[in-house]
């Protein structure tokens, strides 16, 4: 065991860090939230010329052929930082699910153009009523020539607007919520039947609700094995869930460095707020929470590399109950220590707030996870 | 980083498991398991037994009888004890005095003490509470006056855990009423609880056990050798026994045990959501909670003295140690309210029967070694400079 980071991790992380502290601070965010894409194609270019799109990929696609700790790192410092850009939807779901589920000619095709900041992707799961179950998918794919034709109605796709390329799910076999017969197809976003309405989040990130009408789509479009997508699928998020996770830690950690700095700094009855102990202790709380979160999302960050499934999934659901809790925990403390002030927009421990109330949902809230690791035993 | 144990650290554990199996005592591993009682000779003997393999302190310097174990092995060693079910260590010896000893104590000190603590030759306890002075320890009145080549020792300590079974005291005393801050005039002393004008006193607890103690001193006098570092300097030994005390006081490894026996117990229990998810957040705190645990006792590598952080262990793993006696209640249900039979023992069942005296009990882990709040004002101080 070890519980460090690798001195290439750490150069990793001084680096990153470095750039977003000169290229990414509250105000250039602000200003990127603010513009049509709602995110920037300049800061994407800079990701890809740094390597961070590279990071999880095999070399042989030109990646880093990093580990998931080592994109806990790119993670942390993300959600420290708030970034909006759309690192999550194209390398930790879309880009995974080439990785882990597409063929040679599929990889070869999309893995090095994602890398250099070519193409952005996302992943079109969510309908109306499905909640967090990825089985729940009423999307049809039917055979048509050589290829699919699929119809749909997604929702709350995250940056499926600025996706160049989806993963869709579709069912080609059962109904309802079976596993089997849940199939994931590559659809160009552009792809004529696909029409795509943009929404903002919280947190001010983009999402998209994606309408399929008789999209076809040819036999290389298949991702993974025809009726096989719960499976893919579910690991695939199982990792983007270790990420956010990381990304929670980061924030987390700004939410407890911000707070603690308003804690010395203002003053009420003549000394500094952070003098009362009712604050005080409230605030060792946060401490505790932020440390108990980055402990478990090592945990999943480790296990989604190095477990089998049933342990994978148990580590994860276990982190995600947690950091969901503590995203919880954190933001509200954080902004009631805040006072008037946590509640404004122009103050970044608002926007910290949103971006951890989002994760806090995201992949699956506490309950979602609590049921999930209960029925693992 | 790397969670995952490497394939020495497997062999390790292995060996670990079945020394235990071979060796700890199944009258001892079944009374720790049904929360029984031990005496002073059965804390004493699974002592000897580990002190004579090798493993009664891990963490001790080499020359000294330590082991020279990574914390991980230390870790997976207490993981193993608290799935084995074997006695405590009781730590005033093993994991206080000797500390101490080590940082502050003069080579003849060491020579005469440390040896007999290893084998577990004295028995030794905690002379640090006072009526007056508990979470403020540093108003203690306890006093000792030089008189010659001995200390008069006239006071009274409170709460001493197992000072019935004491044959040596550590305490802090005052030996200077009059200076200006009032940790300045404290100091550090061994008595020998043999010394006439001790007296010990029960206190019985809402379980209804005989656990902890009041000591009386009247006119003890103590030798000046048994001063540990110079007079007026035991606030700075005291704080550095309690990082060491608070550095027990998480049990993680009892926790694991423990939160394993309520699933095992809860049966139909787990099919309750609302059960389940109390238990499922407990299992989580917890599974944070050693990963913390070692991360933490890692940077101590290099002899660095637990500090504020050993803070944050206590606090954590004490919540979840009395959440889970909670839990284990809720398993047993009505029967939960058994307490203690009128006619002998028959037909009672002594485990059910155990578990609302445990609860009572375990409500003493977030007062004792410095309540949950002092320990919240530690961090506050010394970690994040409030």
């Amino acid at each position: 065991m070890d519980f460090e980071y690798s001195d290439e991790q750490k150069l990793l992380s001084e680096t990153l860090r470095k750039f977003l502290n000169t290229g990414y601070g509250f105000d250039a965010r602000a200003k990127i939230m603010a513009g049509p894409a709602g995110y920037s194609e300049d800061v994407w270019a800079v990701l890809a010329e740094m390597g961070i799109l590279s990071v999880p990929f095999d070399a042989a696609h030109g990646g880093f052929g990093g580990t998931t700790v080592d994109m806990m790192v790119v993670m942390e410092a993300f959600g420290e930082f708030l970034v909006v850009e759309p690192y999550l939807a194209t390398v930790g779901l879309g880009g995974r699910f080439v990785a882990r589920g597409g063929s040679a000619a599929q990889q070869a095709r999309i893995l090095p153009a994602l890398i250099q900041g070519k193409l952005k992707m996302a992943f079109a799961q969510t309908e109306r009523g499905a909640r967090y179950d990825l089985r729940h998918v009423a999307s049809r794919a039917v055979k048509s020539g050589d290829g699919w034709r699929l119809d749909g109605d997604k929702r709350m796709v995250l940056h499926g607007g600025s996706a160049d390329l989806l993963v869709v799910s579709a069912r080609t076999a059962g109904g309802g919520h079976d596993a089997d017969g849940v199939s994931l197809f590559l659809v160009e976003r552009t792809a004529p039947g696909v029409s795509v309405t943009e929404y903002r989040t919280l947190d001010n990130l983009r999402v998209a609700d994606v309408k399929l009408a008789g999209v076809s789509v040819g036999a290389d479009a298949l991702l993974g094995r025809e009726g096989g997508g719960f499976d893919l699928a579910e690991e695939v998020v199982d990792y983007a869930t270790a990420l956010v996770c990381a990304e929670a830690v980061g924030a987390i950690k700004y939410a407890h460095d911000a707070t603690l700095e308003y804690l010395k700094t203002r003053r009420q009855f003549g000394v500094p707020i952070g003098s009362f102990q009712a604050l005080q202790h409230r605030m060792v709380d946060i401490l505790i929470s932020y440390e108990q979160a980055r402990s478990i999302a090592c945990l999943a960050c480790v296990k989604v590399d190095t477990a089998e499934a049933a342990e994978r999934r148990r580590a994860v659901s276990a982190a995600k109950i947690k950091i969901a809790d503590a995203c919880r925990h954190v933001s509200q403390e954080a902004v009631q220590l805040h006072g008037g002030m946590g509640m404004t927009e122009e103050l970044k421990i608002s926007h910290t707030f949103r971006r951890l109330t989002s994760i806090g949902q995201a992949f699956g809230d506490a309950d979602h996870h609590l049921e999930r690791f209960a029925k693992l035993g | 980083m790397d969670l995952n144990y490497s394939p020495e650290e497997v062999a390790f554990r292995d060996e670990v498991r079945a020394w235990l199996r071979d060796n700890l005592p199944a009258e001892l591993r079944d009374k720790v398991l049904n929360y029984r009682e031990l005496g002073k000779e059965e804390l004493l003997r699974w002592h000897k037994i580990l002190a004579k393999k090798g493993w009664v302190a891990p963490f001790w310097p080499k020359e000294w009888g330590g082991t020279d174990w990574t914390v991980v092995q230390r870790y997976i060693f207490e993981e193993e004890c608290g799935a084995a079910g074997t006695p405590l260590i009781v730590p005033f010896g093993v994991r206080m005095c000797a500390p101490v000893l080590l940082r502050f104590g003069t080579d003849a000190q060491k020579q005469r003490f440390l040896p007999r603590i290893y084998n577990g030759d004295d028995f030794w306890v905690q002379g640090y509470s006072e009526p007056g002075s508990g979470s403020d320890l540093a108003s203690l009145k306890t006093r000792a006056v030089r008189d010659g080549d001995a200390y008069v020792v006239t006071g009274q300590k409170i709460w001493t855990t197992l000072g019935h079974y004491g044959d040596w005291i550590f305490c802090l005393v005052r030996t200077d009423a009059k200076t200006e801050k009032r940790q300045d005039g404290i100091s550090f002393l061994l008595v020998d609880m043999t010394t006439p004008g001790i007296t010990v006193r029960p206190i019985v607890l809402m379980d209804q056990g005989h656990e902890v103690n009041e000591v009386f001193f009247d006119e003890v006098r103590v030798p000046a050798e048994n001063l540990v570092h110079e007079e007026g300097k035991g606030w700075t030994v005291a704080k550095y026994l309690l990082g060491y005390e608070r550095m027990g006081t998480g049990n993680i490894a009892v926790s694991k045990r423990e939160l394993a026996r309520v699933k095992a117990m809860a049966g139909p229990l787990l099919d309750d959501p609302r059960f389940r998810d109390r238990l499922t957040r407990v299992e989580v705190e917890l599974m944070a909670l050693e990963i913390t645990n070692m991360r933490f006792l890692d940077q101590l590598r290099g002899g660095r003295a637990p500090g504020a952080e050993m803070s944050l262990l206590k606090i954590k793993g004490t919540e979840i140690q009395q959440a889970i006696t909670e839990l284990m209640m809720q398993t047993a249900g009505p029967f939960a309210q058994a307490f203690r039979p009128v006619n002998g023992e028959t037909g009672f069942d002594r485990l059910t029967a155990a578990l609302v005296p445990r609860y009572c009990n375990v409500r003493k882990a977030t007062i004792y070694a410095g309540s949950n709040e002092i320990q919240r004002n530690i961090i506050a101080k010394a970690t994040l400079g409030l």
